[in-house]
């Protein structure tokens, strides 16, 4: 089977999408829209936890697209510069939900397939033991709760760096920070998640090597 | 060596260049390290199956249709771009020597037609032979199209796992290719209709439908994933289709003069399908 990337295929078909629009064809728009907002959806919502504030964020990282086209640059491709901007208006909108609910704690919202990581939603005081949470299969809980005790910072860093496969300098660019900065903001997101899961992982492990399925 | 860093082994698990080599050295004789790096690896493949839910396979259209009305209409012509001051590339790129090729192409294609129809005698209608060079245009085109998503479809057909024991195949390459041809199926089928090719236009729709359906997959897929995709390709029979209208669009710009309008018992064969 045939692997090869038709990458540059697509950024030389993304580029005369956004020449198009600059000169005024708004239908070339659309193009870009239906190509790249799967993707963007799906940074959007390790970013927010939720549905309903990972489609806003997509739509606002495509209408602020549209709007700053004209400073689109040559060294960076659409997709790239999309996903960037929609991180961007990511960590905006979870500082400011952190800010305006900094007073109480909402309670995580229940979804078909578990606890949408909602921002705000915390690790209970009482939170169940390891040993427990193995038991009842609520390591996937557990691991949204954990995602949202970092920092928006933290978040973003990590899910640019660990689900995106951004680079360091990317990242730079998203927190509007030095490379070095960037670089230890994804170290204390990892260091902050291991602390948290580790022994729920790790318990998960000795579960299942001693054959009992979770 | 001394242990690496905690941060250095995360950078490590990263793909990190920096220090590479050294810290391999050292893991291959420090079990403590190896077990750190287990557990970093562990933990990265268990937050690696938080699932993130599927917004469906239009949600690139209803975006669109979310923020269309709130978009401002910018001034100028769509050609503009060719003549344009370079944004997001110089103007040698190769883009804009397809695009200006291509409508270097419409202009001999008209400038052929005029020649073409001046000497006829008089009454015959012009129309005609333009119509037919641009049918030829279109023909020619659409055939190297079809070729291009024969390729892609017949790739996808024959893809599986390399390994028994592999649990994803990587399509992505496939789904690239999927949603260049899609644009260009969108043109062709439109021209095919105002060509008043009912049939053709026919055709490009189901393949449409099918490019929609490989570029909307997921990049990894499961291989049950990836026999449903080959079902759904199966069940619409549209590689047979596409190779049924491609041979008959190479016998009509072959011909040069075949009529505008498939063959009775090229329908016959589409229908059968």
């Amino acid at each position: 089977m045939n692997r090869m990337p038709s990458v540059e295929t697509s950024i030389e078909s993304d580029a005369i999408a956004v020449e198009r629009t600059l000169a005024g064809d708004r239908d070339a728009f659309r193009i870009l829209v239906e190509r790249h907002s799967r993707n963007v959806y799906r940074l959007a919502y390790r970013m927010t936890g939720n549905q309903h504030d990972a489609e806003e964020v997509v739509q606002e990282a495509f209408l602020r697209a549209y709007q700053k086209l004209s400073q689109f640059a040559s060294r960076a491709n659409f997709g790239t510069w999309v996903y960037r901007i929609a991180a961007n208006y990511a960590i905006d909108r979870m500082r400011q939900k952190k800010s305006e609910d900094s007073n109480r704690a909402l309670p995580a919202r229940e979804t078909e397939d578990g606890v949408e990581m909602d921002l705000m939603s915390s690790v209970p005081d009482g939170a169940p033991s390891p040993e427990r949470l193995a038991q009842s299969g609520q390591l996937a809980v557990q691991m949204r709760r954990a995602l949202t005790q970092l920092t928006p910072a933290e978040r973003t860093a990590f899910v640019m760096r660990h689900w995106g496969g951004s680079g360091i300098e990317e990242i730079a660019e998203a927190l509007k920070s030095s490379t070095s900065a960037a670089k230890n903001t994804v170290f204390r997101s990892v260091q902050k998640l291991r602390k948290t899961l580790e022994p729920f992982v790790e318990q998960r492990g000795r579960v299942r090597a001693m054959g009992t399925e979770l | 060596m001394n242990h690496p860093k905690e941060e250095e082994l995360i950078a490590y698990h990263d793909g990190e260049d920096a220090g590479r080599q050294t810290i391999t050295a050292h893991l291959g004789d420090c079990p403590e390290c190896q077990a750190e790096l287990a557990r970093i690896d562990a933990l990265l493949a268990a937050l690696n199956t938080i699932p993130v839910p599927d917004p469906g396979e239009d949600y690139g259209q209803r975006v669109w249709q979310q923020i269309s009305p709130r978009l401002p209409q910018r001034r100028g012509h769509w050609w503009d771009f060719l003549f344009s001051e370079p944004k997001t590339a110089p103007w040698f790129a190769p883009h804009r020597w397809a695009a200006a090729g291509a409508i270097a192409a419409l202009v001999l294609a008209a400038f052929i037609a005029g020649r073409i129809s001046k000497p006829n005698a008089p009454g015959t209608p012009v129309a005609v032979d333009q119509t037919k060079v641009r049918e030829r245009i279109l023909v020619m085109a659409v055939g190297e199209h079809l070729g291009r998503s024969e390729m892609v479809l017949v790739e996808l057909a024959n893809s599986g796992p390399d390994t028994a024991g592999q649990k994803e195949v990587n399509i992505s390459g496939e789904q690239r290719r999927a949603e260049d041809l899609l644009e260009e199926n969108r043109l062709y089928r439109q021209t095919a209709l105002e060509q008043g090719d009912t049939a053709l236009a026919g055709v490009l729709d189901e393949l449409e439908r099918v490019l929609l359906d490989v570029a909307h997959s997921p990049q990894q897929v499961t291989p049950a994933q990836l026999e449903a995709i080959r079902q759904r390709i199966e069940a619409r029979g549209i590689l047979f289709k596409v190779r049924v209208v491609g041979k008959e669009l190479q016998q009509r710009e072959e011909s040069g003069s075949a009529p505008a309008k498939p063959s009775s018992s090229a329908k016959g064969e589409r229908n059968k399908v």
